[in-house]
């Protein structure tokens, strides 16, 4: 299945983010995140986009090919990428393209995504990071590459045959109005976290559970499917990547303020029953979802 | 019309029945898809915990299994007491006879690790032959051409699958099985209701005094019971203990039991004090319906392409103490696979169901589920004046003298199989004899048992439900006391007065008089089925993946 001539090439498109979940992350007295104490995890938008993909692999077939740009340390989120799917991993690191913004991120991936070979069919993309929250790497990538780009996806199909892509989406984002579009391959997409992967044959749940353990097998010695380029190999000015090549400024970073609230909250005793009684009372009228 | 996917065999259900079938249906290369609806094989499933190989039988589940014996069961059974019981007065006897009577082996089961172990085998086998196992499928009906006639199933998670042959293992509460036609859920005389308790103890050997590789099974009748036809167990696991009740469904209804509080009677009872101490832990409770093969068992277990087999035909023994399911189900599994092949081979596959009913005739197996003699016992002794009669005979001073003329001895008669075999549903053998028995020979129990099971509630908080939300795998059709309220005291997660379970009694005013309602929340349900007998309901399994998730099973 994957020599097939009209299979799809798949590249996603993954992050390392600080591991934002009660418990791992860390921050200092003033409210700063400590870097260096907080675990680095793959954008959890990410899994829709690693999900869309395999999805796309089971259904049509394929080759997936999962990318990601930052410092050594980033091999270990491509492997938990690979424990979703994997067939190729490449990370795109090299002290030129450090503190790079959206921009010359973008410039970065598309001439990486250009040098593969082949080219691929679909480019999928998390909806933005957990850390940075801007939403732009992934359309301004769509544009350096010069190819359109289907965002908020909830479900897709791929036609192999017609090389086209249908896509159901969200219209702004909102869950109460959906559209189908068709857009012709290549396409670049963001799945939507409402995204759910869609296998209604048997034959599709089998080759799920067979893509799924050959991953697992993988993922054991993934750098072994690891492939590290550097601006060198991707032929790129250092003066137009990393930190030179970003017309983004940070002036200053504030943390956020507490958000005001006039919600109060009452302690209840477990061990107090009359307490408890009066907290049911409160919520009986609206069991039921009332 | 839309194109559905096509393989050569459909297996639903990866029970032991499923996996037999499967592995007859990979051995000959023949594709084969599996689907099962829990989320791992095992997770729906729960037995009274023996499973046995016949000598007889044609297939049994180390054939096809070489390395069942070491990787998916507890314990062998080595031994095997029958207890007669009379308030504090037990009497004794062994029934090895019974128990290695056509026995390679029996070894105690749970059936979470059993059935997941025997899947996973199964998985790499029909991976092999192109198609494979599937979790978290329910197949929820059966597809048909435009004839009527069966050629696929329909599914809730996936689209419609067609088959040259289908091989229903679905179990107990299969709606393949119903949707053809084949089984009815509407007599209570036809089933048992099984409630077990899986109970956690770390010092099995010892307090069992076994030696290694060895174990026990206890059986339990009389009259702790309160007079509902059935009786008890407790078997021994590795590191645990499955102790339950198997009751005659009619006569739970009659007594109008709670069958929870009859495996109480049975756990507090001084008998089981010298096993159990207070620190006794129950780590799950369960319960499932058992089809009493003797009226049950479709002797045609087939139409079309459907070959039913295990459970979901019937095929469950009861042969007096003894409970044979499991294996009956690996042998019908293999015949059905069997018949296919076979049939494959003349090139004429639709006769598959004619094949493998010959197949269970010719083999025995029918013959050990549809006794012949058991037709004749049935005429003469499941008439209510002639139990009254043979009750009035044991219970006066001639009988009750008869029974200590025959002490101990009676346990021989107890080993002979073709007894058992023709043993009659009525009360004497389950409660009037043992009681007597108990009362005459048997001896004061000395032990102390401080036992104090947990309350309904707290078994069934017990257990782990992913439960699908707004749509109830069962429908009340009937919500009239007079329709359903046997599933309020039937039910084993329900009970008169308590309102944590699935069946409750209401009294609602209607036209300013007032009415006994019967209301149903399936979120506790255990999928036994009982309900679907006893009440007027439209009954469903939950879709894959969803409802009780057994851990132990």
């Amino acid at each position: 299945m994957d020599n097939n001539s009209s299979d799809i090439d798949i590249v996603v498109l993954t992050k390392g983010v600080p591991d934002f979940r009660e418990g791992k992350v860390s921050f200092d007295e003033h409210g700063h995140l400590e870097r260096g104490k907080t675990p680095t995890v793959m954008n959890p938008n990410d899994r829709f986009a690693m999900k869309a993909a395999l999805q796309t692999k089971v259904r049509s077939g394929g080759k997936i090919t999962v990318m990601s740009m930052g410092p050594p340390g980033y091999k270990e989120i491509l492997q938990e990428a690979m424990n979703i799917y994997a067939d190729e991993l490449y990370l795109l690191s090299d002290r030129e393209m450090a503190a790079a913004d959206t921009w010359a991120t973008a410039i970065t991936i598309c001439s990486a995504v250009e040098k593969l070979d082949p080219t691929p069919d679909i480019v999928f993309a998390g909806f933005k990071t957990a850390d940075g929250e801007t939403g732009h790497t992934g359309p301004q990538t769509s544009w350096a590459l010069e190819w359109p780009i289907i965002t908020h996806v909830v479900s897709l199909d791929v036609d192999v045959d017609e090389r086209k892509i249908r896509a159901r989406r969200l219209v702004q984002g909102d869950i109460k109005e959906i559209e189908t579009v068709e857009v012709d391959l290549p396409c670049f997409v963001i799945p939507d976290p409402e995204f759910e992967a869609e296998y209604p044959r048997a034959s599709h749940r089998l080759r799920l559970q067979n893509l799924t353990e050959e991953t697992q097998v993988r993922s054991d010695a993934y750098e072994e499917t690891l492939t590290m380029w550097d601006h060198k190999e991707l032929n790129l000015d250092p003066d137009f990547i990393g930190l030179d090549g970003s017309p983004t400024i940070v002036g200053r970073v504030d943390p956020i303020p507490k958000a005001p609230s006039d919600r109060e909250a009452t302690i209840i005793d477990l061990e107090n029953k009359s307490g408890l009684e009066e907290m049911l009372g409160i919520m009986a009228p609206f069991a039921g979802g009332k | 019309m839309r194109e559905y996917e096509h393989y050569e065999a459909i297996v639903v259900g990866a029970g032991p029945g499923g996996a037999a079938a499967a592995a007859v249906l990979a051995e000959n290369d023949i594709e084969t898809i599996v689907l099962e609806r829990g989320m791992e094989a095992g997770s729906k499933n729960v037995s009274g915990g023996l499973i046995y190989a016949e000598e007889s039988s044609p297939y049994t589940i180390d054939n096809l299994f070489p390395e069942f014996r070491n990787e998916a069961t507890e314990r062998p059974i080595t031994e095997y007491k029958l207890h007669n019981i009379s308030g504090e007065k037990v009497a004794s006897f062994d029934l090895k006879g019974l128990h290695e009577y056509d026995t390679k082996w029996c070894d105690s089961v749970l059936r979470r690790k059993m059935d997941s172990w025997l899947s996973k085998e199964v998985q790499s086998r029909t991976q092999e032959t192109g198609g494979g196992l599937i979790n978290g499928i329910h197949v929820n009906g059966l597809l048909r051409d435009e004839n009527g006639k069966i050629k696929g199933v329909t599914c809730d998670e996936i689209d419609p699958i067609t088959a040259d042959v289908v091989i229903a293992a679905d179990g107990v509460t299969s709606e393949l099985a119903r949707a053809s036609g084949l089984m009815d859920w509407e007599r209570p005389e036809e089933w048992f209701q099984g409630v077990k308790v899986v109970v956690d103890l770390k010092e099995v050997d010892n307090i069992f005094d076994l030696e290694p590789e060895t174990g026990i099974a206890h059986l339990f009748s009389g009259d702790l019971f309160e007079g509902v036809r059935g009786g008890g167990f407790l078997y021994t696991n590795q590191e645990s203990l499955s102790i339950g009740t198997v009751f005659h469904l009619d006569s739970i209804m009659e007594e109008e039991a709670e069958s929870h509080e009859l495996l109480n009677k049975l756990l507090t009872h001084p008998l089981l004090g010298q096993w159990l101490d207070k620190d006794y832990c129950e780590l799950e409770y369960s319960a499932k319906l058992v089809p009493d093969s003797k009226k049950a068992a479709n002797p045609n277990p087939h139409l079309d392409r459907l070959l039913l087999v295990g459970d979901a035909a019937g095929q469950m023994q009861a042969q007096g103490p003894i409970i044979k399911g499991m294996n009956h189900a690996v042998t019908a599994g293999a015949l059905a696979a069997e018949a296919f092949v076979e049939m494959k081979e003349r090139g004429d596959s639709e006769k598959a169901g004619e094949r493998y009913e010959l197949k269970l005739r010719q083999t025995g197996l029918m013959g050990k589920l549809r006794p012949p003699m058991y037709s004749v016992v049935k005429v003469v002794a499941e008439n209510k004046v002639a139990t009254a009669i043979v009750d009035g005979v044991l219970t006066s001073p001639v009988g009750r003298a008869a029974i200590r003329t025959m002490g101990k001895r009676i346990g021989k008669l107890y080993n002979v199989p073709i007894l058992s075999m023709a043993i009659p549903d009525t009360s004497t053998p389950y409660v009037t004899l043992p009681t007597i028995i108990g009362q005459e020979v048997g001896e004061i129990i000395k032990s102390k048992n401080l036992v104090d099971p947990p309350e309904l509630a707290d078994r069934i908080s017990k257990l782990a439900y992913d439960t699908d939300i707004g749509k109830p795998h069962i429908e009340l059709i009937d919500n009239s006391y007079a329709a359903s309220g046997g599933a309020v005291t039937a039910c084993p997660v329900s009970a008169v007065g308590f309102g944590g379970g699935c069946y409750r009694m209401e009294e609602i005013e209607v036209d300013g008089k007032i009415e006994l309602r019967v209301s149903l929340d399936t979120q506790p349900c255990i999928e036994c089925g009982t309900c679907a007998v006893v009440a007027k309901t439209e009954w469903s399994n939950p879709r894959g993946n969803k409802g009780v998730e057994f851990k132990h099973g």
